[in-house]
């Protein structure tokens, strides 16, 4: 039994670290989206604990879709931090008693140390000249977004064309769901993940617009195509919020509360908030947000607080089954 | 074999009908499989051979290769036995349930993927059944090497009996009866009868179950956890890597894994041509 | 015929059994019990909605058609690498093997690649009004993409060994190639045809990785089976996406014994 015991522990990459010990390792769960992100704030932080500390630290980095990584997190995968594309993805993890219920206090602005927003990519000229929301639910448009079931990117853009609808003089319930539902009619393809609707639209040569995270929009034209695509600003978006926390039963069992919260710290100094504007992200600290004014077009947001009470009352009534989201898909 | 059909001298109108039928043949498999193969090999090449190896020589990368000789070494024995198990109470006996047995043994095959991998995470993550257990001593299967192993199991399970099967149930049982009555004991005839009679099936089950071992994808990537440089796989590295837009590096990863299986099938048929003649001596065989 | 003679049946059928018990009855009970976790009237609500059955039609559909092509396409190709001699015959028989390999993921990038509008294919197939990629068709192509080895494979060895004296005797005997083929090969190649049509069925029904980079996944339209249980696993109903699993895997289930049945009665009709 022991000698099974101890093969199974060899073979099982247990990351025991000591908070006393020189190495210790990080398992940091995230999205897709930010993994040149962390690849940077990584370096740039395990720098800053050597130059302070002494210690080696290593950050694990694990990405994929956000629920897929919450759920990875609630059946054991033992991250240290999550940092997830929506609130709803940690509150899930929280439900199972990994976090408190009011993670999001921990760390300033609402836990999310960068925010993005929701904008269109579109063919260099722009050749169906589309500007704002409104063009896109036009007869022959074509919209490419991922599928809002399964990607929470794609929760992000739905609620962005319901809010914009809402706020549309006469705007109402019935108004927006009437627009959202003829935003998707023009949708051809519904891709699982982010990365997948963007490469449909790139790669395949498939539709006319592209629903995107900014970040993703500006990471996209930089690394397929500079003078292919075009970043459009609409009048009116949703402030997206990918937040972060500390997995409290992990970093207890592992002792390593400190440097995990050192790390999620470090976020918010401008030396990693400088990173977050490189990698496309918005920063929320002033002075740096200044300096990269001209990386990001200027963009009205409303929040999902604001417009829809949070995201627990906006995935019921909108993605949850029989949910806003699936009489449009019956609809047709 | 191949022999048997020069003797035989075919006439013209029967070769122009196999001109056909090879015609047909071959369009079918260049327009199903060369192609994509082709379209792998052409991605992984577009930046030239340097950026290639660059790709390949990567540390995740060289990482995700050698987690995925270990899984398919640990599976693939372990599908082999069971096959040869299975196929054996199979074709030599008649029991009750026999045909449930087949079914089961199929099972994982019509399991989804996505399935396939949920099911261990029901058994063995934080929340199944025996999560809380494990959790106490400190065991991890899912997330790790063992959860990889398991679903990897699960997913070519079929394979080698699925082989043996068809072809034991063909031969029939005199020569092993045979053997029976001159005295062999149960593993000489075993080894002497029954393996060199189903070897190649034997190899074609156990190709077919490592190429498939080690491109799975689905079931892995749900209890593989996705941690760069630890429980990431080809396959998954693979995804990985395309969803970073780095196109050239995922294809190469890709055709590292193609190349693995076109390797496994060279081998075999070196076997072939190394023991052609033995092959030959055995192949007219009735029931 | 004295099967008593014939060693290990015991342990044999014994050692099967237990391996089949853990690594894939277990784990199935416990998906079972997840589903039962939701009561019948919940699982009932969970199986029977439009989207299920639209997805159900598409993608048992779609899975029987591909594996019709594959076993038509498959037991010509196995004839063709068996019985006949061409240039490059070693390389293509290597190849069979690809869809196996290549992870479902590459394949569904590679074929969504080849078809798509501005694909190596897709570009001469539009024109001509064929919609491949995000369209149901896309499912089937990826459909049988993914099983397409198992009926070569599973012919090939049974052909292989197959007495050719038959074949020369029904001849000699003035039977046509049609007669010979389908009254004397047909008969023994039938349940290892069978076998290979099951396996590429049940395969095509479970794919993910390769169908939902080409199929479109719309709703009601090309949305297949497990996508709809990854949707489900996305809002955290671990018992609803179980309960969808399990419906899948009866039918699957209900189609393989059915197979395995038809395949003891042709076998019984070649002994005759």
């Amino acid at each position: 039994m022991r000698s099974i015991r101890s093969t199974l522990t060899v073979l099982a990459f247990a990351f025991a670290a000591h908070a006393s010990a020189a190495d210790i390792t990080l398992l940091n769960v995230s999205y897709d989206p930010t993994r040149e992100l962390y690849k940077d704030v990584n370096a740039a932080f395990a720098a800053q604990w050597k130059a302070q500390k002494g210690d080696n630290v290593t950050i694990n980095a694990s990405h994929g879709g956000s629920g897929k990584q919450a759920r990875a997190v609630i059946d054991g995968l033992e991250a240290d931090v999550v940092t997830l594309a929506l609130a709803y993805d940690i509150d899930a993890i929280a439900e199972k008693g990994y976090l408190a219920a009011d993670w999001q206090k921990k760390f300033p602005n609402n836990a999310t140390p960068y925010t993005s927003t929701i904008v269109f990519l579109v063919r260099k000229g722009n050749p169906k000249g589309l500007k704002d929301w409104g063009d896109l639910v036009k007869p022959g448009v074509e919209v490419i977004t991922p599928n809002p079931k399964t990607s929470g990117g794609a929760r992000w853009n739905y609620l962005a064309a319901w809010g914009y609808a809402l706020k549309q003089p006469g705007g109402s319930e019935a108004k927006a769901k009437e627009f959202v539902t003829a935003l998707f009619k023009n949708v051809p393809v519904l891709d699982t993940g982010a990365r997948g609707s963007t490469t449909t639209f790139v790669q395949r040569g498939i539709g006319d617009v592209l629903l995107a995270w900014e970040n993703e929009a500006l990471l996209a034209q930089q690394e397929l195509g500079k003078d292919q695509f075009e970043i459009v600003a609409p009048s009116i978006s949703i402030l997206a919020e990918p937040p972060v926390a500390i997995v409290d039963k992990v970093v207890d069992k592992r002792g390593t509360r400190a440097v995990s919260e050192a790390y999620l710290n470090f976020l918010y100094t401008p030396q990693a908030q400088e990173i977050a504007a490189k990698r496309y992200y918005r920063p929320r600290n002033a002075e740096v947000a200044a300096k990269y004014a001209g990386t990001f077009p200027k963009v009205n947001t409303f929040t999902i607080d604001e417009v829809f009470g949070g995201w627990k009352k906006a995935q019921a009534a909108h993605f949850a089954d029989g949910g806003v989201f699936d009489t449009i898909g019956a609809a047709k | 074999m191949n022999e048997i059909v020069l003797s035989r001298r075919p006439s013209k109108a029967r070769v122009s009908w196999h001109a056909v039928l090879i015609a047909f043949a071959v369009t079918f498999l260049v327009l199903f499989l060369v192609l994509p193969l082709a379209a792998v090999f052409v991605e992984a090449l577009r930046k030239g051979v340097g950026a290639y190896t660059a790709a390949l020589a990567h540390s995740e990368a060289l990482a995700s290769i050698r987690l995925t000789l270990l899984v398919a070494a640990i599976s693939v024995p372990l599908n082999t036995v069971f096959g040869l198990a299975a196929a054996w109470a199979m074709t030599r006996f008649d029991f009750r349930g026999k045909a449930w047995l087949g079914a089961f043994i199929d099972l994982p095959f019509s399991v989804s993927p996505v399935v396939s991998g949920l099911i261990y995470v029901l058994l063995f993550g934080a929340q199944g059944w025996f999560g809380p257990w494990l959790a106490e001593h400190d065991i991890k299967l899912i997330f790790a090497v063992p959860g990889l192993v398991l679903a990897t199991v699960f997913v070519t399970l079929p394979f080698v009996a699925r082989e043996l099967i068809p072809l034991m149930q063909a031969q029939g049982s005199e020569e092993e009866e045979a053997a029976r009555t001159l005295g062999a004991t149960g593993w000489q005839m075993f080894f002497r009868v029954t393996l060199p009679n189903v070897k190649w099936a034997l190899l074609y089950g156990v190709l077919l179950c490592n190429a498939r071992a080690m491109g799975e994808f689905g079931a892995v990537s749900v209890v593989s956890g996705h941690i760069r440089g630890l429980t990431n796989t080809m396959p998954l590295h693979v995804e990985i890597l395309y969803n970073e837009y780095d196109y050239v590096g995922a294809f190469a990863v890709a055709s590292i894994l193609a190349l693995l299986a076109l390797v496994t099938l060279a081998v075999k048929t070196f076997l072939e041509w190394r023991y052609g003649a033995e092959l030959a001596a055995r192949a007219p065989r009735g029931h | 015929m004295a099967r008593r003679v014939l060693p290990g049946f015991g342990l044999s059928l014994g050692y099967a059994i237990a391996y089949l018990g853990l690594i894939v009855l277990l784990p199935l009970a416990a998906l079972a019990l997840k589903a039962a976790g939701l009561g019948f009237s919940g699982l009932w609500a969970a199986v029977t909605t439009p989207r299920v059955f639209a997805a159900l039609k598409l993608s048992f559909g779609a899975a029987v058609l591909s594996a019709f092509i594959n076993a038509g396409v498959g037991l010509l190709i196995a004839w063709v690498l068996v019985r006949y001699r061409f240039p490059g015959k070693r390389l293509f028989d290597a190849l069979v093997d690809l869809p196996f390999a290549l992870p479902t993921a590459v394949a569904g990038i590679a074929l969504t690649a080849l078809y798509a509008p501005n694909g190596w294919l897709g570009r001469w197939l539009e024109p001509l009004g064929l919609k491949v990629a995000f369209t149901q068709t896309g499912v089937l192509v990826a459909m049988v993409f993914v099983g397409f080895p198992f009926v070569v494979r599973t012919l090939q060895p049974v052909l292989e060994t197959l007495d050719r004296d038959l074949e020369e005797a029904a001849e000699s005997l003035g039977a046509t190639r049609v007669q010979t083929f389908l009254r004397v090969l047909f008969p023994l190649l039938l349940p290892a045809l069978l076998t290979g049509f099951a396996l590429a069925l049940a395969r095509a029904v479970g794919e993910y990785g390769s169908v939902i980079f080409i199929a479109g996944n719309k709703p009601f339209e090309s949305e297949i089976m497990p996508l709809l249980i990854v949707q489900q696993l996305e809002q955290y109903k671990y018992g609803e996406a179980a309960a969808i699993g399990v419906v899948m895997l009866g039918i699957s289930f209900a189609i393989l014994l059915g197979i395995g049945l038809l395949q003891r009665w042709s076998r019984r009709w070649a002994e005759r």
